[in-house]
């Protein structure tokens, strides 16, 4: 087990180091060592300032932002899919995505600066998942598992038309393409100042999911059942519900919405190492980070211009997860 | 010796509807209980008042001298181990995962199961004769299977109470002699073991007291064979004491030998 997880670490490394020399401007292995090991020891790297600029402006924040948001959906996925005993269902499921979505839309609507769409992004999914839980917490008669599912759904389609209703009102020259573009989500316009910004909240996100990771295993059981084992399932279970989505609207204000990836990696590491969630969550978090890096480093070098990322994960995304369903011996 | 279950006076029921009442009785460690009734009784209502599931609509129930209402979920959990009816999970888990989660009232919020819980679960694993299913999945072993491998879990607990959910609930012949031998097995380790059913034979043999629930009351409650009369099981069931004579016979004449 543990070569396997050295094995997992390894081929994260390699596609970080690819996604590092890649590019419109390729930076060889070589001059990335020399610049890293300058930066370690304090010393001039003797390479063309051009260089320093690719690796340490444009292609770190890209790549840790690539692995952070990628770690971050695909965590919140699977403990979303974890505490719903649902393995179809994804962050986007409580409104999270469409409510970042809409709060950033209206930034861009409204002419704010970035760090205000960052914001509204943020406010509107913690609005959505909040609305979704209330919805939830009023209709007490059918399966509360259920009713969440379904409130999120209808709140996620009613902020998905006013998506639509600020498209329309959009200046179709001046802010359209920025607001579509930033729909179908990228790493291509973070910088190292905004992913500084959202770095706390998204690890504020995933710290509690990774220190509860066993107990997420309980939420699978019937809630009676976790109760009689003594689990405070109500308690866990919004303390996750939280942790997840502020996971998710972290992610989301920084690179847009990206789909897909918060519901096939969590299938992939459960292919790989189980249904266990201490074992799924760092699975599922390795290669969250590494599909994301990974698919970015196509998006940006398969063709002369980029492809919007959201537009390769669903690519990539959606016919596995029609594999998945039509596998036979399908065991979840 | 203290009770290690005590009901009384207790009505249970869903929000104001009472399935019933007036309900009293103690659990000794060691003993074994079987709940008999009607389908719809309310045995399943019953359990879960006394796990604490479900809030009584009236009187009390005593775990180890203290209301169940009192008990800390976690603490609780240390003391009385539930085993529900064996239903297929939906992730794959290994059966040693499965039974480790019995482990969650004994490990920190914030940790996994040590060695040490490990060894517990394998020594529950052993106990009920399915070690070698370790590793096997959850969803992929046989039903009579997953039943024990529930029990382990409950085990895992380390209880001094066992509420089991008809145990021998759709498993076959030789699963249901197995599961009864785990159960008195378990009363000679000093295990206090709660049990509803469906089969009076089942109760018959490994009950030390039988229970009758019926009516929203406890027709009666003693010794198996003082209180599983056919004429008391006739009037449970609705049928002629015949027919109970007749499908309980064999078991009747061993009882009364």
């Amino acid at each position: 087990m543990p070569l396997r997880w050295l094995l997992a670490v390894g081929l994260l490394a390699a596609v970080v180091l690819v996604a590092f020399a890649s590019g419109k401007f390729p930076v060889a292995p070589g001059e990335l060592w020399r610049a890293v090991a300058a930066r370690l020891t304090g010393a001039e790297s003797g390479l063309p300032a051009a260089v320093e600029t690719v690796v340490w402006s444009i292609r770190l924040p890209r790549v840790a932002a690539g692995l952070l948001v990628g770690a971050a959906l695909a965590a919140a996925g699977a403990t979303y899919q974890g505490m719903f005993r649902n393995p179809l269902v994804s962050p986007d499921i409580l409104g999270v995505s469409a409510g970042a979505g809409l709060g950033a839309v209206a930034a861009i609507y409204l002419g704010l600066p970035i760090v205000a769409v960052q914001a509204l992004a943020f406010v509107g999914g913690l609005l959505a998942v909040g609305v979704v839980l209330a919805v939830a917490g009023l209709v007490r008669r059918h399966d509360p598992v259920l009713v969440l599912v379904l409130a999120g759904v209808a709140v996620g389609a009613l902020l998905g038309a006013g998506i639509s209703l600020v498209k329309i009102l959009a200046d179709p020259m001046a802010q359209l393409p920025t607001i579509t573009f930033w729909l179908l989500g990228g790493l291509n316009a973070v910088t190292a100042a905004d992913l500084l910004a959202t770095a706390p909240a998204l690890l504020a996100g995933l710290v509690p999911m990774a220190l509860l990771r066993w107990r997420i295993n309980l939420l699978g059981l019937p809630d009676e059942e976790a109760l009689a084992l003594g689990v405070a399932v109500g308690r866990l279970r919004l303390v996750l519900v939280a942790a997840a989505t502020l996971a998710t609207a972290a992610a989301v204000s920084l690179t847009g919405i990206i789909g897909w990836v918060g519901l096939v990696v969590p299938h992939v590491a459960r292919l790989l190492v189980g249904p266990e969630f201490s074992r799924l969550l760092p699975a599922s978090l390795l290669l969250g980070g590494g599909f994301l890096v990974a698919t970015d480093t196509l998006a940006r070098t398969v063709a002369p211009i980029e492809v919007p990322l959201g537009i390769l994960t669903a690519l990539v995304g959606a016919p596995f997860f029609l594999f998945l369903l039509a596998r036979p011996g399908r065991q979840e | 010796m203290s009770a290690v279950l005590q009901v009384q006076a207790l009505s249970i029921g869903h929000g104001r509807r009472c399935v019933a009442q007036g309900l009293a009785f103690a659990l000794a460690p060691g003993e074994v209980l079987c709940l008999l009734g009607a389908n719809g009784c309310g045995k399943t209502t019953l359990l879960r008042t006394l796990l604490g599931l479900l809030p009584p609509l009236a009187g009390e129930v005593r775990c180890s001298g203290q209301s169940v209402a009192a008990w800390h979920r976690a603490a609780f959990a240390r003391h009385v181990g539930y085993v529900p009816q064996a239903h297929a999970g939906l992730f794959p888990f290994t059966v040693e995962d499965v039974v480790l989660m019995g482990r969650a009232a004994r490990v920190g919020r914030f940790s996994a199961p040590g060695a040490a819980d490990r060894q517990v679960a394998r020594h529950c694993l052993e106990m009920l004769g399915i070690a070698h299913l370790r590793a096997s999945s959850y969803t992929a072993i046989s039903g009579g299977e997953r039943q024990l491998a529930l029990i382990a879990r409950a085990l895992a607990q380390e209880p001094a109470l066992l509420v089991m959910d008809e145990p021998t609930a759709s498993l076959d012949f030789g699963n249901q002699i197995r599961v009864l031998e785990h159960i008195e097995r378990l009363r000679a380790g000093g295990m206090a073991v709660l049990m509803t059913t469906h089969q009076p034979e089942h109760a018959l043999r490994v009950a030390d007291r039988i229970a009758l629930l019926g009516g929203g009351r406890l027709v009666a409650i003693g010794t198996p064979r003082a209180t599983a009369t056919p004429a008391a099981l006739a009037a449970l069931y609705g049928v002629s004491e015949g027919a109970v004579a007749a499908s309980l016979s064999p078991f009747l004449h061993r009882m009364t030998a």
